[in-house]
This record gives structure tokens, C-alpha cells and sequence, in this order.
């Protein structure tokens, strides 16, 4: 084929945010030709929207904490359905992933000891989030790409993947793509391609997501033949944005709460308190004296329920707001203004403080946020193997976001960055060790001319529908009827719009040529966000249990039988697949742990 | 081949649009202000500079003539270090230090690099020069000698406050304190803070270091120049103005306008 | 509320191009960026932008708008009047690739060129030990969110595009401040900073600090500094005169 560009690396990581740079490093670290290929210019990735922090047990500001902790908080916040090996992994790798930034520029908040500070989040036992202010994932993404600049890796900014090449024998041979810029085609051939492509909030209306959390890691994945696990699981952060209307859904971070923000209701009341589940009553604090003390004295007194784990929040928010004690524009508020000085406030939330004044014309020193829940973050992914991060396809591998079970049915605030740093480390070096064992042979041009047909094909027919039109009516069909709160009736719906709109995909249009062409790009994003959508409609009509992102108005509550079950979806030609799998089995000396409390 | 590459922000390969700014503020008011004011006191005081009279009033010395080290001064409380002739003002000899602590000021730099010279004049509206090479060569490499105009010129205030508190007990009458006094006394302390506030100041007092936590003392005072280095701009100016009224209150005085008023 | 606005939008590519005049529906709170992905939705589907989170957070959506550069999803509609028309155009110091979207790859170079972090050892028990007020200087400029606006608004390279071999611009000499002030970094990096990376070119004329939508104060807090820490370096007339070299970090 002419009109192409090939490359022929060892490891091609697709996806730059906290995940796939850090995977590239290890990858190059191990000696292994790296390219990182990725849809938006360096820097940008989603990652940069992380404002918490890094859970991580290093014990700075409380000794007693420790990776069983983490590790039993981590499975507790996921309702037991994480898959124990990683989320054991996960909480004894995580301080010397955060400890080794720092190696690389990182710059941490410090304790009075000059140790990196910790600070308390929804879920988490101790303050244990390593953090800068409210900007973490901004000094994630920003250490990790110098890094990457300084080690030479080679980067394929605004270049998107469209499909995954394998060979006869299914095993991985590389990733083909265009450039964004002009529309040219891009070969990467490598016998290691790591996925790192992020979430897929883009499929919901109100979402703090940016564009180009579209699935299409999952997508592609499916596509390739590997299976994804948890899809059901979508975790709704309970406080995002509500006015304006253009910045409905973007984060207000858990570090307002963390650092003493409180929800109240159009009544002036503290609502969480009427929301403590038995399973968090425990260490949960009952009355406003008991919370308000835990700031300052936190070994004598208990949490406030403001900090339970998101899912519990959002669902609270949800009831209050459809009880009809919402705030004026359809969320509760969000209150610090009234509990810290200003001073305070801007130096420990200097992003909201600037976030709000800029966008919403609020200054929350003086006046409560309004908060409402967005879809966040999807639980559910690539099912990966715990120690190397391999999906089901020889070569294909999986981190961060896009991969699954590291966090059950639900995620605790502060262990996605610390999730991307340690797998996405594992990924690197296990792709790293494939490809010095494994050549592969050049891709044949057929194939090559398949994979560009298909993705010019939108250019070529003439079936006169819009991209944008289609995408604004998934996005509606997932909001409403696969949202925070579900029932059969809706989600079969959903199943049937979708369904739709998988026909009308077929005859999208689009104008303009190939250079930069937004339009183009929607339509070949398209596909992706309905085979999502497919996997989590039918992975959440197949799971008749309420459990941590999946709250189930016919079936409220968990189910014993369920706590042992994962959904798994794999590509059945142009449909999706569901297969019920055992969860795997604790060891008994990890299952310890959960006795003891 | 040599490639002509036209000046502003019309370089080949850039979108193509024919005006050098789309601003459609008014951004032309800061830079004319900036002008205006200046060249007043450009103008007022190089007229006082050579005037070489009216520079004492009593026990009162224009701050444009002091420290008086020259001959032509009666109430200098300073030696005649230069007795050079009478015809060469003694203002000439002192002023250099405060002028070239101005001039290369960071903050009246980046003034009169916009509004006299236009480089920028403001934010995204293009310049009209053809080359630049900013401070990196003579003279504006001289500019990094900033620092010695900032102590030598640490000195001014001192005298100042010297000359104020002078006028109390050098009088014939025993000894008053005008509103003269007040006036000297203001100048010398704004003086004081424009100096303090200056960033080679705040620089050396503990920019410079890598571990404030190693130097608390150090540290404090660069945390309070920093604060006031923020305003380094409003004091540039007051200063600026209150300097000039000084010298004006001074000639008044001196030419018999009126009589200094004695307040205590 | 809602209303048509007049859009005046840069569309072309390196090859030429000139201003569109579009009418686009405005509702209550919308910012530029929404503005703008309603021209796309409804009448102009190929219209090239680059942008990511919406939220001020990424600094991909830089454009100049009504000749000023700006992020344009922190830019709100209610800021102009309804009858002004409000001109977008791509950022004007960069090549142009389509529309509003422009090739930043000098940025990325100058980012590459830098001499990278060189950290000292760790103490014994695996730990870096900093205080607050150490790391406080360098962490401001780690706020910054790299959208070049600063690196557009400099003149050294907007009116001058030979300066840019020789010139890092804002963002890059205030890496290198971040560096020098880093409490862990034992190069030093002064003489580089004026030779290298063209501090000297820098007139201190504060444009970069007032586009800055992170608000830092790029020229009080680095550049400034980052000159004075250079003349320690090779204007003091110690070391004009060649003697011994003050130690770098104290």
C-alpha cells in the first residue's frame, strides 16, 4: 500500500495518559523499542482531570496504615467483587510506584517531617492519598511525560488506533491507525500492544469525561477476541457540576469532603446521615458532633458519612434531588464555604476554587456548590491476567481504566492513579519480555487495505446521517435508561435503541476532506461507543442485584449468589455475548483479613 | 536563497490574516498613559536637574540635589567632595545612581520596552521592528547590572531620612517640624519601598537559595520583599510622582511662593 | 436567553484561508468552546479544533479570540455583548494546520532540548525528605497546563519566527526555573538558561504572565528570578574576572 506509513517496534502502547506512559517507560526501561500512540497531543490525557490524589499505604501521617489495610478497604469499597490478586497487588506495589516520581521530578505536598503528605478520601481507612493541592493527576501526567520526553520514547501524538491486527495464529501483530492531522494511514507492527486507552464516559450525556473517552480500548479489545469483565459496574462520582448547563458533569473533587465540605439539601439538612448503610455503620460517625470532630481527632471518632464510598453518595444525592429537596438547578449543595476561611479554601482547592469562579461564577468561599452525579469512571474492562496485565489474545494487554476487576463493583477515590501507576508498570514489563521472545512477520498489504476501506468507508456511501445527531441520541438512550438507578424495562429499551443506532451507523456521512476532520472522526468513534453501550445494557439486565455502581430499582440490594459471579462479554460477529464465570477464589490467609473486622 | 521573513506574526505557514492585532480593546490607553507620564517627569526633571537654583529652601534640600557633594550648596549637611565649578549643577553628580536604578528596574523595563520602543506595545498586537535580540547584547546587556544600582542606591533613603530629620534641628530658630518635613520624610520612605520591593532585592535577600527550610530568617524577610514586590509597580510610580512634588514643594519654598507651614 | 451570536471563525490551512461569518444559537452560561461545537453540530461538521476536558484543566482548546489569546472553554459568552460580533482564530505564532487547530511541535521540541531531572540520592530509609517551603516555588510552575498561550503571546517568536531556534519561550525558561528552584535537581542550570535557551531574548514585558490562565506569575516568579540567578552566575564581576565559582545550591 502506498499512502502509508510503517513502523516496526516491540511494544506499542496505545494511550497516554497515567497507564500507557507508564507502561512505555517500563517497556523501554526493559530494552524493548516503545512507541506510545495516542489520540490528543501529549500531556492531555485524561489523566490531567485526577484531582484527589495516589492511594498509596506508605504510612507518612499514620503508621498503623499498611497494604492490608489498603487492601481490605479496596475490596470492601468494590463490595468483595474485585479480583483479590490485583487488588493485593495494587496495595503492596503502590508507594514504591509513588515513591519513584519523585525520582522523576514529582513534586508532592510534604508532612512536617518532609515526607509526602496524605490525605483522607471516601472509603480509605487513613489519609493515605499522596497528593499536590487538587491538581494530582496534573502532576501525574506531567512527571510521567517528561519522563517519557527525557528516556526519548517515541510518541504518535493525535494518531488514532481503529483496529488491532493479528496474525493467522491470533496472536497480536500490531495496531493500524491515521494520523489526525492529515488523515494519513499508520501501521505500528509489534508483537506487544498494550491498550491504556482510558474510560467510556462519552457514551453518557452528562459525564466528566472528555471526548476521548469513547471505549474504544474495550472496543478494540472485543474486536481482537479478548473478553470484558464488570461492564455493568459504571461509577456515577457523586458531585459533579449542575449549572451551567454547558459544564453539567465536570468533577468537583472528594478532596471538597475530604477536606470538610459538607452535602445538605434544600432543607439546610446533612442528609447522609439518613443514608449509612449497615455494611459501613461501623466505622461510620452517627451524629454531626461525632463527624465534625473526626477533622482534627481522627483515632477517637469516626468518619462522616459524607465520605462513604461513591456509590452510597451518588445514590443519596439521587434520592434527595428526586424527593424533591434538590437545589435550585437539580443537584444538593456542597458546603465549605461555611466551614473553613477563605484562606483556606484557596490553598487547599485552588482547581475548584479557580473551576467554579471561571466556569459558574461562583466563589465557593463565600456561597455552597451545587452537586450532582456523573458518570465517572467504568469499573468494568478488559479481562486481564493479575501479574502481567494480559487479556485473553497472546500479545494484547491491558491497564488502567480500560482494563477490569481490579476494582469490583465499585472504585475508592485515589486508587485509579495509583491503579495506572502499578499495572500499568506490569503491562510494560510483561510486553517488554513478549516481544524479545517473539518476532513477527510483515503485515500483508490486504489486510492493510481492509483496515483503511473500513475507515474510509464513511467518506464513501451516501446514507446521510450525522454523526453528532447519532451520538447526542445514544447519549441520551445510556443517560436515561442505563443510568445511576435501573430497571428491565428501561435497559431493554436502551438494548433496542441501541440496536437502532447500530443500523443507522452503517449509512453515517460525512462532509470535508480527510485532514482533521472532527466529523470523520466521530463517525469511526461511533462504533465503539455502541458495542460499549451493548455491553453494558445487557451486562446490567443480566445482573439482577443491586451492588456498588449497579443499583437495581426491581432487584435493590446484593445478592448472595451474585457476590461470587462476574458477567463476562465477548463479540459475537456484530453482537455481544454474556457468560456467568465464578469469581476467583481468596486465599485463606487473605480472606483473614475480612474476619478480623 | 535567502528567506526574507516578514516581522509580526505573519511568518509563512501561519493562518493568514492581514492585521497586526484583532484586539479590539482598547489597548493603546496603557502604553500612551505610560508615555505621557513619563515624559512629564523626564522633562520636569532634567529641567530642575540643570536649573541648578531653587534647590534649597532654608534648612529644606530638594531631593534632586542630595546628597550635595558638590560646591553651591549653603545648609549641606554633607562634604564637598567635588569643588568643581559653580556653573555644573550639583544635582548632575548624584542623580546618575537613582536614574540608573530606574532605568534598569524590571518593572520600568518592561514600561518603556512597550510604550517607548513598542516591543511590544501590548499583548498579540505586533511589533514594528524587523529584528530583535532583546537584552543580550550592549547595551541592554547592562541591564543585569541592576543589582549594584540597588545598593548603591540603598543608600538614598538613608540620606533622605537624614535631610528630613536634618531640617528639624539645623534651623535658626530653634527648630520646628514643617509640613516640608512630613513631605521629605514620605518621599524617603517610599523611596525606601521601592527599593526593598525590587526584585534584585528580593533575589539576593533569599531568591537565590535552593532550601529555604535551612535559612527561616532569610526566608521570612524574602516572603515580606515578595509580598511587596507584588505592588513593586504601584510603588514605582508613587515614588516616582511623590519626588518630583517633593522638589516642586522645595522650589516653591525657595522661590518665595509661600511659607512653609509649621505644624508642631 | 437564548440568542444568535455573530461568529467571525479563521477557516484555511497552510495554504491560505480567511475569516467565516457564521450566526450561532447562545444559551445561558455557555462558554466559547460550547459556541463552537454548535457551528460543528449544525453547519459546519469538518470544522477543525483541538480540545479535551472543557474544564481549563488540559490547555488543548488555545485560540485568539477577538485577537487575544485565550482557552476557549474558559472564555463565557457572557463577557461579550450580544450584538458584538467575536472573532476565533488559531493561534498566530504557530503553523496553521486546519482552521483553528495549529502544529505546537516547537513546544514539544523545546520541551525535549531541556536538560532533564537530575535528582540527588535518596536518604537511606528510601525516602526524598523536602519541606513545604521548598517545593512551594517549584510547584506554581508545575501548575502550568502547557496550552502555550504564553508561548503565542511572546513576541520574541510571534513577530519574530528566526528568534525560535534560539528562543524556549516562557513556558521552557520557567521549566528551567522549576528545575533550578527544584529542592532534589543538582545540575545547574544558569548558564544553559542564557546561552541555550535565549533567557537574554526575554524583555520581561509580562505578556506570558497575562494570558497565563493558570494565573502563575510566569515573569515575577521565574523569569525574573531566573535572570537574577544567571547574573550570580556570569555577570557578577567575580566571575567576570575568572575567579573561583560559587557553589550552586546552598
Amino acid at each position: 500500500m502506498t499512502d502509508l506509513e510503517r513502523h516496526a517496534y516491540d511494544v506499542v502502547v496505545i494511550g497516554a495518559g497515567g497507564a500507557g506512559l507508564r507502561a512505555a517507560i517500563e517497556a523501554h526501561e526493559q530494552g524493548a523499542r516503545t512507541a506510545v500512540v495516542c489520540k490528543s497531543l501529549l500531556g492531555k490525557a485524561h489523566t490531567v482531570m485526577a484531582e484527589g490524589g495516589i492511594a498509596a499505604a506508605m504510612g507518612n501521617v499514620y503508621p498503623e496504615d499498611g497494604w492490608k489495610v489498603h487492601f481490605r478497604d479496596t475490596m470492601r469499597g468494590g463490595k468483595m467483587l474485585n479480583h483479590w490478586r490485583m487488588a493485593q497487588l495494587h496495595a503492596q506495589e503502590a508507594p514504591d510506584r509513588v515513591r519513584e516520581l519523585e525520582d522523576w521530578g514529582a513534586l508532592f505536598d510534604r508532612t512536617p517531617a518532609g515526607l509526602i503528605s496524605q490525605r483522607d478520601f471516601g472509603g480509605h481507612r487513613y489519609a493515605r492519598l499522596a497528593h499536590v493541592g487538587d491538581r494530582t493527576g496534573l502532576e501525574l501526567i506531567r512527571t510521567l511525560q517528561q519522563r517519557t520526553v527525557a528516556l526519548g520514547i517515541d510518541v504518535y501524538m493525535e494518531c488514532t488506533v481503529t483496529k488491532v491486527i493479528k496474525q493467522q495464529d491470533g496472536s497480536i501483530q500490531g495496531a493500524f491507525g491515521y494520523r489526525r492531522e492529515n488523515g494519513r494511514f499508520v501501521l505500528w507492527q509489534a508483537p506487544s500492544v498494550v491498550l491504556a486507552t482510558g474510560g467510556i464516559g462519552k457514551s453518557y450525556k452528562v459525564t466528566s469525561n472528555s471526548w476521548e473517552y469513547t471505549g474504544d480500548g474495550h472496543s478494540l479489545a472485543l474486536q481482537a477476541g479478548a473478553t470484558l469483565v464488570n461492564m455493568e459496574f459504571v461509577q456515577f462520582h457523586p458531585t459533579g457540576m449542575v449549572w451551567p448547563p454547558s459544564v453539567r458533569g465536570i468533577l468537583v473533587t472528594e478532596s471538597v469532603r475530604g477536606d470538610g465540605g459538607i452535602l445538605k439539601n434544600s432543607n439546610g439538612s446533612r442528609f447522609m446521615f439518613d443514608y449509612i448503610p449497615d455494611y459501613f455503620r461501623k466505622e461510620t460517625a452517627e451524629t454531626e458532633e461525632e463527624a465534625d470532630r473526626w477533622y482534627t481527632d481522627k483515632k477517637n471518632n469516626r468518619r462522616p458519612p459524607e465520605l462513604l464510598p461513591r456509590d452510597e453518595v451518588a445514590r443519596a444525592i439521587n434520592s434527595e434531588v428526586k424527593a424533591g429537596r434538590g437545589s435550585p438547578h437539580g443537584g444538593v449543595f456542597l458546603d465549605i464555604a461555611s466551614r473553613h476561611d477563605a484562606d483556606y479554601i484557596r490553598k487547599r482547592l485552588p482547581s475548584m476554587y479557580h473551576q467554579f469562579k471561571e466556569l459558574a461564577e461562583v466563589d465557593i468561599t463565600k456561597e455552597p456548590m451545587e452537586v450532582g452525579p456523573t458518570c465517572h469512571y467504568v469499573m468494568g474492562g478488559v479481562e486481564v491476567d493479575p501479574e502481567t496485565a494480559a487479556a485473553k489474545v497472546p500479545g494484547l494487554f491491558a491497564a488502567g481504566e480500560v482494563a477490569g476487576g481490579m476494582h469490583g463493583s465499585n472504585r475508592l477515590g485515589g486508587n485509579s492513579l495509583s491503579d495506572l501507576l502499578v499495572f500499568g508498570r506490569r503491562a510494560g514489563l510483561a510486553a517488554a519480555e513478549r516481544a524479545r521472545a517473539t518476532t513477527v512477520p510483515n503485515v500483508a498489504d490486504a489486510v492493510l487495505k481492509e483496515a483503511a476501506g473500513e475507515a474510509l468507508a464513511p467518506f464513501e456511501r451516501d446514507g446521510g446521517e450525522n454523526p453528532y445527531t447519532l451520538h447526542a441520541e445514544l447519549q441520551t438512550a445510556m443517560n436515561d435508561l442505563v443510568g445511576i438507578i435501573r430497571v428491565a424495562g428501561e435497559m431493554t429499551e436502551a438494548l433496542e435503541r441501541i440496536e437502532a443506532l447500530k443500523v443507522r451507523a452503517k449509512a453515517l456521512t460525512v462532509e470535508g476532506q480527510r485532514p482533521y476532520n472532527p466529523g470523520w472522526h466521530l463517525a469511526l468513534d461511533l462504533p465503539h461507543m455502541l458495542r460499549v453501550s451493548e455491553c453494558i445494557a445487557k451486562a446490567a439486565l443480566e445482573r439482577e442485584e443491586s451492588r456498588g455502581g449497579h443499583t437495581r430499582d426491581d432487584f435493590p440490594g446484593p445478592r448472595e449468589e451474585w457476590g461470587a459471579l462476574n458477567v463476562i462479554c465477548s463479540a459475537d460477529g456484530e453482537d455481544v455475548a454474556l457468560t456467568r464465570q465464578p469469581l476467583p477464589v481468596m486465599p485463606p490467609d487473605l480472606a483473614e483479613i475480612f474476619e478480623e473486622s | 536563497m535567502t528567506a526574507t521573513v516578514p516581522a509580526g506574526p505573519n511568518a509563512p505557514g501561519r493562518a493568514t490574516i492581514a492585521a497586526r492585532t484583532l484586539r479590539t480593546d482598547r489597548w493603546w490607553l496603557q502604553p500612551v498613559t505610560t508615555v505621557t507620564v513619563l515624559v512629564l517627569f523626564i522633562v520636569y526633571s532634567t529641567f530642575r536637574a540643570f536649573e541648578n537654583a531653587h534647590f534649597e529652601a532654608g534648612a529644606y534640600l530638594s531631593p534632586f540635589y542630595s546628597p550635595c557633594i558638590a560646591t553651591g550648596c549653603e545648609e549641606t549637611a554633607f562634604p564637598v567632595l567635588i569643588p568643581g565649578p559653580a556653573f555644573i549643577s550639583p544635582a548632575l553628580y548624584i542623580l546618575v545612581i537613582p536614574l540608573g536604578f530606574r532605568l534598569t528596574c524590571y518593572y520600568y523595563r518592561k514600561a518603556y520596552y512597550r510604550s517607548f520602543w513598542l516591543s511590544p506595545p501590548a499583548c498579540a498586537v505586533a511589533e514594528p521592528h524587523s529584528r530583535y535580540t532583546g537584552e543580550t547584547r550592549f547595551p541592554l546587556l547592562f541591564q543585569n547590572l541592576h543589582r549594584y544600582f540597588f545598593y548603591v542606591g540603598l543608600l538614598y533613603p538613608v540620606i533622605l531620612l537624614y535631610d528630613a530629620a536634618h531640617t528639624v534641628w539645623a534651623r535658626d530658630d530653634g527648630g520646628y517640624v514643617g509640613l516640608g518635613t512630613v513631605i521629605l520624610v514620605v518621599n524617603a520612605l517610599l523611596l525606601a519601598m521601592y527599593s526593598m520591593s525590587c526584585h534584585s532585592c528580593r533575589h539576593l535577600i533569599g531568591g537565590r537559595l535552593v532550601h529555604f527550610s535551612k535559612h527561616p530568617i532569610r526566608y521570612r524577610l524574602w516572603t515580606w520583599v515578595s509580598r511587596e514586590n507584588s505592588r513593586h509597580m504601584k510603588w514605582a510610580w508613587i515614588s516616582l510622582v511623590v519626588v518630583a512634588a517633593a522638589d516642586f514643594y522645595v522650589r516653591l519654598l525657595s522661590t518665595g511662593a509661600f511659607d512653609d507651614p509649621i505644624l508642631f | 436567553m437564548a440568542y444568535e451570536a455573530s461568529l467571525r471563525v479563521w477557516r484555511g490551512d497552510d495554504e491560505g484561508g480567511g475569516l467565516e461569518d457564521f450566526l450561532v444559537e447562545v444559551n445561558e452560561g455557555e462558554v466559547v468552546l460550547d459556541i463552537i461545537h454548535r457551528l460543528q453540530a449544525t453547519q459546519a461538521p469538518d470544522l477543525a479544533v483541538r480540545w479535551n476536558c472543557k474544564a481549563g484543566k488540559c490547555g488543548s482548546c488555545s485560540a485568539e479570540i477577538n485577537g487575544r489569546p485565550r482557552l476557549m472553554c474558559l472564555t463565557r459568552m457572557g463577557t461579550f455583548d450580544e450584538e458584538e460580533v467575536i472573532t476565533i482564530t488559531p493561534l498566530r505564532a504557530f503553523p496553521v494546520i486546519r482552521d483553528l487547530v495549529t502544529d505546537v511541535w516547537f513546544n514539544y521540541e523545546k520541551a525535549q532540548s531541556i536538560p532533564p531531572f537530575t535528582p540527588r540520592e535518596r536518604d537511606e530509609d528510601g525516602n526524598h525528605r523536602m519541606q513545604q517551603v521548598d517545593v512551594e516555588r517549584s510547584q506554581e510552575f508545575r501548575k502550568c497546563i502547557e496550552c502555550f498561550l504564553c508561548q503565542d503571546t511572546c513576541h520574541v517568536v510571534r513577530d519574530h519566527e528566526e528568534n525560535k531556534p534560539s528562543f524556549a519561550g516562557p513556558r521552557f525558561l520557567m521549566r528551567i526555573a522549576e528545575l533550578d528552584m527544584h529542592p532534589l535537581d543538582t545540575l545547574d542550570r544558569r548558564r544553559a538558561a542564557q546561552d541555550d535557551f535565549g533567557l537574554g531574548m526575554c524583555n520581561i514585558t509580562k505578556c506570558c504572565t497575562e494570558v497565563c490562565p493558570e494565573g502563575i506569575k510566569i515573569t515575577d516568579n521565574a523569569l525574573i528570578p531566573m535572570k537574577e540567578r544567571v547574573v550570580d552566575r556570569k555577570y557578577v564581576p567575580k566571575t567576570w574576572l575568572g575567579r573561583t565559582i560559587g557553589r550552586r545550591k546552598d
